[in-house]
């Protein structure tokens, strides 16, 4: 993940609470989503941005998990997801995003 | 009447050590982690010429294999050399890392590149042989050399910038101020290189466009780095400093800069320019970018890949008033992002592609070829980025089958058909939609396609000015003669048509 944004997701958590935070990824890989949600949660892998050694435990969700998706109004989705949902591996993307949650998420 | 494309140059640099000493991954981990593996095992990954000119999407870039004939191969590319690679193509060069030293010095007229007297002696050679690209003026301007000991003052105690050839130092680029951030020797080092790749494409676009040097009138560049000093930090006009060295003595030009979509957005402004009876004839040029060397070297290292961003790009492309023989840009037909369209994927490809087909009552499958952003996949897989290019072929069908033009099956058939595979290096601007350019106009040539849509894309985010996206694209098509007044229908006789479409509709009504 971008430097810049684990700073960005670092100072939002500090100011309001982890607790309160969901961080929502549009990723198009499930490896690419799975290093973001793990970045947000335990910490950065790659051991170079503001959130190496900073386990946040956010929420993390990929915005094509139904979970989400069932947060949207429908129009709304098919007119911005529905066609990135028709290319992506939308299993492989909830598969990799559960695993990460089940491990590291605290809320 | 349509601007045409007249030529193009596609080159390349070998360029290992500057990976080294001046990628931006490589350059940061030397700050945060010196002493960590990443560096020490950098060097056993590095590529030598002879593997870097044979590895079949560098042949593709300079025209010596069509991207049919990379689709054939298996990927990855990087453990099957091909045979009969040859360092000069129909498109450009790839020139070795030591030669190219030499060309940054012609690029130079501020006595800022120093190279060690030996070094020249043997390198000249080599540099001047090319002389139907490299001429005579040009390498005039290469200079004896200096004592070995000289450079290294510089470089040790003067903040010069070293040039390393199999990781010996063989010159420098110097601090063109004391004090001034922006002409630090770093970044002198990074503006030349932009400078003499660009000069290298302008070059061979001009020998391929078979036109006089004099005939261009006007330079464009539209690559990625800032020229200015302190008081005006991208001050530019690196392309008429670029036009000045390749002998373009009747062309004035200016930087366009828009991240990766500055080169589409270049071509239409040139196509514009010419269309409009401005400038006859116009080059879009852009020099590659040092900071992006092994830009994503970690993850090749931890693959076991060897480092692929090990190559500098450039390209130009000359527009010229029609010829009634070269392809055209249609320039009816662009498509653009703009500051309401949103940043969703779904909004951006519609904005770019399905936009501007609309308005010509075309639909995604009446385009043969699609060019979007052309990364090498050998390069992006492995970081974890995917295929670049086929994910764009993806969203492209995928809204084609959106509007009920194919089903989602089609989506294989569409990807093969209408698809590309990438060969492009990772060079920002370089790999954005123009790759296919010169192929495109080939291609329509030999009656192979008849159309291609160019898209280039920018990740504005990245300046921390904007967070928008942006994007433009337009339509390449076969020349529709030089007279647009005998080519086809003319607005007039379209509203015509249509006024008598609906008298004829009204009256029937009325019958009823």
């Amino acid at each position: 993940m971008d430097l810049e944004n684990q700073k960005r997701v670092k100072d939002l958590a500090e100011e309001y609470g982890p607790e309160n935070i969901v961080v929502l990824l549009g990723a198009s890989e499930a490896e690419a989503s799975g290093l973001a949600a793990e970045t947000v949660t335990a910490g950065d892998p790659t051991f170079a941005g503001p959130l190496t050694g900073v386990s946040l435990g956010l929420k993390v969700y990929h915005v094509c998990e139904p979970e989400v998706k069932a947060e949207f109004d429908e129009g709304v989705y098919d007119e911005q997801v529905s066609m990135m949902e028709m290319v992506l591996d939308v299993d492989e993307i909830c598969n990799e995003m559960q695993s990460i949650r089940e491990q590291y998420c605290k809320y | 009447m349509n601007s045409i494309i007249k030529g193009c140059g596609y080159i390349l640099v070998h360029t290992p050590d500057m990976v080294v000493h001046n990628g931006t991954t490589q350059t940061t981990e030397r700050i945060v982690n010196p002493d960590g593996d990443y560096l020490k095992a950098l060097p056993s990954h590095l590529r030598t010429y002879e593997q870097a000119l044979h590895y079949a999407p560098n042949q593709t870039y300079i025209g010596n294999m069509t991207p049919d004939d990379l689709a054939e191969m298996a990927q990855p590319f990087y453990d099957k050399p091909v045979e009969n690679a040859a360092r000069v193509g129909e498109f450009g060069e790839i020139m070795p890392e030591g030669e190219f030293y030499l060309l940054m010095q012609a690029a130079d007229v501020f006595d800022l590149v120093h190279l060690d007297k030996d070094f020249v002696a043997a390198t000249k050679p080599a540099f001047a042989a090319n002389n139907e690209v490299i001429t005579e003026d040009i390498v005039a301007r290469i200079k004896e050399g200096d004592e070995l000991s000289h450079i290294e003052h510089l470089v040790n105690d003067e903040h010069a910038e070293g040039l390393y050839l199999d990781d010996k130092l063989v010159g420098c680029v110097a601090r063109a101020h004391d004090i001034d951030v922006n002409l630090t020797a770093h970044i002198m080092h990074e503006n030349l290189v932009s400078k003499a790749s660009s000069i290298l494409a302008l070059l061979y676009a001009v020998r391929n466009a078979g036109i006089d040097k004099s005939e261009i009138e006007y330079v464009i560049d539209c690559s990625e780095e800032a020229v200015g000093d302190m008081n005006q930090r991208g001050g530019g006009n690196l392309a008429k400093s670029a036009a000045e060295i390749a002998g373009l003595s009747g062309a004035s030009g200016s930087d366009l800069r828009a991240f990766c979509a500055a080169p589409t957005h270049a071509l239409i402004e040139a196509a514009s320019l010419v269309k409009a009876g401005t400038y006859k004839c116009v080059a879009v040029t852009a020099g590659g970018s040092t900071a992006k060397l092994g830009m994503n070297g970690k993850d090749h290292v931890k693959k076991g890949t060897p480092i692929l961003e090990d190559m500098v790009g450039g390209f130009s492309i000359i527009i010229s008033e029609n010829d009634g023989v070269n392809p055209e840009i249609n320039l009816d037909m662009v498509g653009r992002h703009t500051v309401g369209t949103g940043s969703s994927p779904q909004a951006v490809i519609s904005s770019l592609v399905t936009d501007p087909l609309d308005r010509h009552g075309m639909k995604i499958l009446d385009i043969d070829k699609y060019s979007p952003e052309m990364q090498n996949p050998d390069i992006t897989k492995p970081a974890g980025a995917g295929d670049v290019p086929l994910a764009n072929y993806k969203m492209i069908g995928a809204l084609a089958a959106k509007r009920g033009e194919m089903t989602p099956k089609d989506l294989g058939n569409f990807v093969a058909q209408h698809g590309l595979t990438g060969w492009a290096p990772t060079q920002g601007h370089i790999p954005s939609g123009v790759p296919y350019v010169g192929f495109a106009k080939k291609d329509i040539l030999a009656g192979k396609i008849k159309n291609a849509m160019i898209i280039g894309k920018g990740s504005l985010f990245l300046g921390r000015m904007t967070n928008l996206f942006d994007g433009v694209s337009f339509v390449i098509q076969g020349n529709t003669g030089k007279d647009e007044a005998n080519s086809g229908v003319s607005e007039e006789e379209v509203k015509s048509l249509i006024a008598q479409a609906l008298r004829d509709f009204a009256s029937s009504l009325m019958a009823e």
